[in-house]
């Protein structure tokens, strides 16, 4: 509630500076704002910046560290006894403390030295939190009077603000970087204590795949296979199979939506090819094991094939149609964006329509068509809605498009779902098969960049 | 006024000098005369129009325009921007096709035969009326991909040979050999403006058209290369029949025989370039020639 308070009164400082800067801005060139360096919102900007943002750092600074510096106080003044446990327990006396002065449940009998603790947790917490409002409510008004009082005509108040804002860019774009890193570095330090229960190349090139582990040491049975393999192979039937389905069709409705529609026609139809991109993939997931699989089984059994009831085809079919909408509306893009002197140029050759297209259009957008599609493999890799309704959980190790197979997207769902030891290798097994599905696409994409670069150079 | 008919020779025209030619002319028709006047007839003409309307959705751009285009000369379109000029050259060669709201009437005869009749194929048309855009657009392949496109898509050539050897010719007669013949695979993008617009002219006359169409070839140019296609314009003249739109009168008095002047969708007037440079017979074209307007 304090700090809520605290975050208040800055603001309303802020916006105080800010006008009163405006103000002697305005007032220190009697009004002719042609003399100012920038314009006066800039110098109300820069004084509100130098009163709010010092604060803030030093208000989060202190947040971060408050607990700690409290934790230690306290347990210095804890008796003799407690203060020379060891860490682990020492911890868990904090925890009751603090548990108790939150009026959570504390997990032993509250006595007298532990209320004595929790009563000066309560003292010190209060003392620093008002040193704190104080300090940062001084620090405030005085960096923003001494901002104020130094306001000049020529001063560049504009270069300042735009300084602070490619900051505050650069700190907006380190936050998705950084994010990005934390989860590849906990899925790394994961895997790592999956590696030391399964060794890597048992894991890399293992033929079978069976994450059953015994969980009590006189349980018979199965020590687990863990060879991704067969994983990896579903996972490109499944994606090779969607790319075969809509490559050859996104990209030639691409084609004919923007070389051959009429305007009106296009105007309705790109639409529609959009929404089937915000279908559900769980929706398709049961048109898939419901209908789609169904019938190729049924489909088979006519022609004499033996189709298992949940099939790669399957999956891999309502896959393609998914993917559909994203091929097309990329490549309309990159071919719209084809300039039209080129098309002039052939058509004024005596080119047909489907000669510009073939021998012209399709490649000077070819760059554009290839990382869209890479993008659809990627995207193909990691769904999981479709194949875990249609394609089943068998890990069969075939390239028989008509029989069950699992991905690895899938496996990582059953491993994870339901009640887990969370420091098995069945458990952990998920994390190394993430951390591979991470490489896998990482690689792709990385292959795209470097086509879509090769090309680019080859047609600029 | 020699140095009109000579190509090589750069600053042919003065407007000081037109406008004391034309001064004191009393016979010049009026200025609210729309109907064409001078020459639009020419013995054994390659192209007729007559009566040409281009309409972009329901508004003309260009009215009733009646003109025929001779063999082996060049014709050069004048008038300010937004007359018409590259809606008249886009219907020589049915490129106004590729636009859907412009629709054309009017009869245009080449040879003869009217190509928007109903047996007319647009790619053996295209093939045979070239086109050079106002600016450069070489595909983004390389040198000889560009040049042997046209001859690949109509099967001009049999072998590799036949299409190296057209390629060459190509190039040679649109005065690029030199610079690029140790560079053919290289993209034909990366060339300057001016060798661009060369390797255009080269693409265009590698199917061995009959009709060149120019809009505007120079506009992007600076006077070395400008110099270099009016040049080929007057070479290749002997060959084949040349149109050529152009904002700067100079160069329309340097490489053309005949010049049409354009004005708000009319056809103002039509005759021998140096007829038009010296004593134009309209009072618009006078008012154009000498810089008044445009
Ligand atoms: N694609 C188009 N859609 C609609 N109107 C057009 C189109 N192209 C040209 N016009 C109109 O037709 C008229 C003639 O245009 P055109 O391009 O033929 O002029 P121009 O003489 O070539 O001009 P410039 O010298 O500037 O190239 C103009 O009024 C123009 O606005
Ligand atoms: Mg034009």
């Amino acid at each position: 509630m304090q700090a809520q308070f605290l975050m208040g009164v800055l603001t309303l400082m802020s916006v105080a500076a800010y006008y009163f800067g405006r103000r002697r801005a305005v007032f220190m060139v009697g009004g002719k704002i042609r003399d100012l360096h920038s314009l006066p919102s800039y110098y109300g900007f820069y004084a509100a910046m130098w009163c709010g943002i010092p604060a803030l750092l030093v208000f989060m600074l202190w947040m971060g560290f408050e607990s700690s510096i409290i934790s230690y106080l306290v347990v210095d003044a804890l008796p003799q006894d407690q203060r020379t446990l060891s860490p682990d327990r020492l911890n868990l006396v904090l925890n009751d403390i603090k548990n108790l002065v939150n009026g959570n449940i504390v997990s032993r009998e509250i006595d007298t030295a532990l209320r004595a603790a929790a009563d000066r947790y309560i003292r010190l917490q209060n003392i620093i939190r008002a040193a704190l409002s104080v300090a940062v409510l001084v620090l405030a008004a005085g960096a923003g009077s001494w901002t104020l009082t130094r306001i000049k005509a020529r001063q560049r108040a504009r270069n300042a603000v735009e300084r602070l804002i490619t900051i505050i860019l650069i700190v907006c774009s380190s936050i998705a970087i950084l994010t990005t890193l934390g989860i590849v570095f906990s899925v790394l330090f994961e895997s790592v204590r999956f590696f030391q229960a399964v060794p890597v190349a048992d894991f890399l090139f293992g033929m079978s795949w069976s994450p059953q582990t015994a969980i009590r040491a006189d349980q018979v049975g199965s020590s687990g296979a863990f060879g991704a393999v067969p994983l990896f192979v579903g996972t490109l039937l499944i994606s090779l199979i969607a790319m075969l389905v809509a490559v050859p069709i996104g990209l030639r409705s691409a084609i004919y939506l923007s070389e051959y529609a009429s305007p009106r026609f296009r105007t309705v139809v790109k639409p529609l090819i959009e929404i089937l991109a915000g279908i559900p993939t769980v929706v398709y997931g049961f048109f898939s094991s419901l209908t789609v699989a169904p019938f190729i089984r049924d489909t088979g059994g006519l022609l004499g094939l033996d189709v298992a009831s949940e099939s790669a085809l399957a999956a891999g079919l309502v896959m393609g149609i998914m993917i559909i909408p994203f091929i097309s509306s990329l490549s309309d893009d990159v071919i719209n964006a084809v300039p039209q002197s080129l098309r002039d140029g052939a058509y004024a050759l005596g080119a047909t329509r489907s000669e510009t297209v073939r021998r012209v259009i399709i490649p000077a957008a070819l760059p554009g068509i290839v990382g869209g599609i890479l993008l659809a493999v990627s995207r193909a890799i990691g769904e999981t809605m479709i194949v875990v309704m249609a394609a089943g959980l068998a890990a069969n190790l075939t390239v028989n498009p008509l029989k069950a197979v699992t991905t690895v997207t899938v496996q990582i769902v059953t491993l994870l779902t339901g009640d887990q030891e969370f420091d098995s290798p069945k458990t952990l097994a998920a994390f190394a098969l993430g951390l591979l599905l991470f490489g896998v696409t990482l690689i792709l994409n990385v292959i795209a960049l470097h086509v879509v670069r090769k090309y680019r150079e080859q047609y600029e | 006024m020699d140095s009109i008919v000579n190509p090589t020779n750069i600053p042919a025209v003065h407007t000081t000098s037109i406008s004391d030619v034309v001064k004191d002319r009393s016979d010049v028709v009026s200025r609210e005369n729309r109907s064409t006047v001078g020459e639009t007839i020419v013995e054994d003409p390659r192209i007729s129009c007559l009566d040409v309307n281009v309409y972009y959705g329901e508004k003309p751009a260009i009215r009733q325009v009646g003109l025929e285009i001779a063999r082996n000369q060049v014709i050069a379109m004048i008038g300010p921007s937004g007359c018409g000029k590259s809606s008249f050259l886009r219907c020589l060669n049915r490129m106004n096709d590729t636009i859907p709201a412009c629709q054309v009437t009017g009869k245009i005869l080449m040879d003869g035969q009217d190509i928007n009749g109903k047996g007319i194929d647009t790619v053996l048309l295209r093939a045979e009326v070239g086109m050079v855009f106002q600016k450069p657009n070489p595909f983004p392949k390389s040198i000889w991909e560009n040049v042997a496109f046209g001859p690949r898509i109509h099967g001009l050539a049999q072998t590799k040979k036949e299409l190296d050897e057209i390629v060459e010719k190509s190039l040679i007669q649109a005065g690029l050999w030199d610079e690029v013949k140790d560079r053919l695979n290289q993209p034909g993008t990366g060339l300057s403006g001016g060798q661009q617009q060369r390797l255009c002219i080269a693409r265009a006359i590698a199917v061995n058209p009959e009709v060149i169409l120019m809009d505007e070839p120079c506009s992007a140019l600076d006077p070395i290369a400008t110099a270099k296609i009016e040049e080929l314009i007057d070479k290749l003249r002997l060959d084949y029949t040349i149109c050529v739109v152009t904002h700067s009168m100079q160069q329309a008095a340097r490489i053309s025989q005949r010049t049409a002047f354009f004005h708000l969708g009319d056809l103002i007037e039509v005759g021998e370039t140096k007829q038009i440079f010296t004593k134009p017979l309209h009072h618009l074209t006078e008012d154009y020639i000498t810089g008044r307007f445009g």
